[in-house]
């Protein structure tokens, strides 16, 4: 078995843990969560700049709030990695930040509908998640440390650019042209 | 209905990375509820977010970590039980999408609006940042808003009616997102007036004296 063929069965394992907390509480489903996302959540989390008590109380309210939200997770929608990222996000602003998050909501009568659903695949466990693992790895080295800034230093494009000595707008471009990259290869953009 | 303007990439980068702050966030949020377009973006964004999170290597948990785990989801479980669920507010304009409806707590018919001069009206809207003030900005049909340059971000949000300047014709769901090197002379569409979002992190500065004269004495 690759090591590809290996993390897409576990990101499918996941997706089943969560169902079945959302369906039967199951303990036992959720402590694999647990073992599995919270050394990584711990970890990302670190990275951002929090001590090791910190990080943990952060990933024991994000794994609170996967309990309580299992039933809003949707494999069609969002890998469980992708869902969680939000969760642990939200829950980090709102810990550490003392900030509101604003967020669209989706029942919102309001909002612009998709005009064609279909259009896009949602990037769940299937191929559409192997490829943005595949394409993440091909992007030029100085497009993909932007993106490790961005990501696990918590870092603004602005702090990006001073912490690069570039300029902003090179900044801007290297994120505009990974997305466009990212997108191309996942169908999006022709 | 077609949004020809979007936030850069960037932007939506700090978004969803969660580095960008409050005010900021709810003209992207607000954007994103009228703009299928970015919300892809930001899926995108997220799934790699995620694809971060699977590939990090992990950090050792302290030892009675899983134990205080299982131990805090009995708790809250009774706690969670006793909360019903938020009940949506709706726009009965269905002009202000949300999260700007909830931020500003009440519908466009009802708000409070402060005059600015020649015509425009703004009503101020509440987070909790100070650096950075979001207004509703309401210009009647046809006039200009003064000619301004910018010193610091100005997010617009067009909600209803238009705009134009010299980079465009901007309609509902368009958003200009203007550093200080454009100075613009946005007006207002013939046909109706133009309500929009407008966020900054500095003062705007106008160009005509008598603008500036008044300006202190508007707060904008």
């Amino acid at each position: 078995m690759t090591e590809r063929d290996n993390q897409s069965s576990i990101a499918e394992q996941m997706a089943a843990h969560i169902r079945k907390v959302a369906d039967h509480r199951d303990r036992a489903a959720f402590a694999e969560i647990f073992d599995y996302f919270g050394p990584r959540l711990k970890s990302f989390v670190m990275r951002q700049g929090s001590d090791p008590q910190l990080a943990e109380e952060v990933v024991q309210e994000t794994m609170v709030k996967i309990w309580h939200k299992s039933g809003q997770f949707d494999s069609k929608k969002a890998s469980a990695s992708t869902w969680i990222y939000t969760i642990a996000r939200n829950m980090r602003i709102d810990l550490l930040r003392k900030m509101n998050r604003p967020e669209p909501d989706m029942n919102d009568p309001s909002m612009t509908p998709d005009p064609d659903p279909m259009a896009y695949d949602k990037i769940a466990f299937d191929q559409e998640a192997d490829q943005l693992k595949k394409s993440i790895t091909l992007l030029p080295e100085d497009q993909q440390r932007v993106l490790q800034l961005a990501y696990f230093e918590d870092k603004t494009h602005n702090e990006v650019a001073v912490e690069l000595n570039v300029p902003l707008g090179t900044v801007k471009s290297r994120i505009r042209l990974a997305l466009r990259r990212i997108r191309t290869e996942l169908g999006d953009l022709r | 209905m077609n949004v020809n303007h979007h936030p850069s990439e960037a932007l939506l980068l700090d978004y969803v990375s969660g580095t960008l702050g409050e005010t900021w966030s709810l003209g992207i949020a607000t954007h994103l509820a009228l703009c299928p377009t970015c919300r892809r973006t930001v899926d995108v964004l997220e799934a790699m977010g995620g694809d971060l999170l699977e590939n990090i290597s992990p950090a050792e948990m302290s030892g009675d970590a899983a134990a205080r785990m299982m131990a805090r989801i009995d708790v809250s479980d009774d706690a969670q039980n006793k909360t019903g669920l938020p009940t949506l507010q709706l726009s009965k304009s269905h002009i202000l999408p949300q999260p700007l409806l909830s931020y500003l707590g009440k519908d466009l018919a009802d708000l409070k609006w402060q005059r600015l001069g020649m015509g425009a009206f703004q009503s101020l809207i509440q987070t909790q940042e100070k650096d950075v003030t979001a207004r509703l900005l309401r210009i009647p049909a046809g006039k200009p808003v003064p000619e301004h340059t910018h010193r610091g971000l100005e997010l617009t949000l067009i909600l209803s009616g238009e705009f134009s300047d010299a980079t465009g014709t901007y309609k509902r769901g368009d958003l200009q997102e203007a550093d200080e090197t454009l100075g613009h002379h946005p007006c207002a569409g013939k046909d109706k007036d133009c309500v929009c979002l407008a966020i900054t992190d500095a003062p705007l500065r106008f160009r005509s004296l008598a603008a500036r004269i008044v300006q202190p004495m508007l707060g904008i």
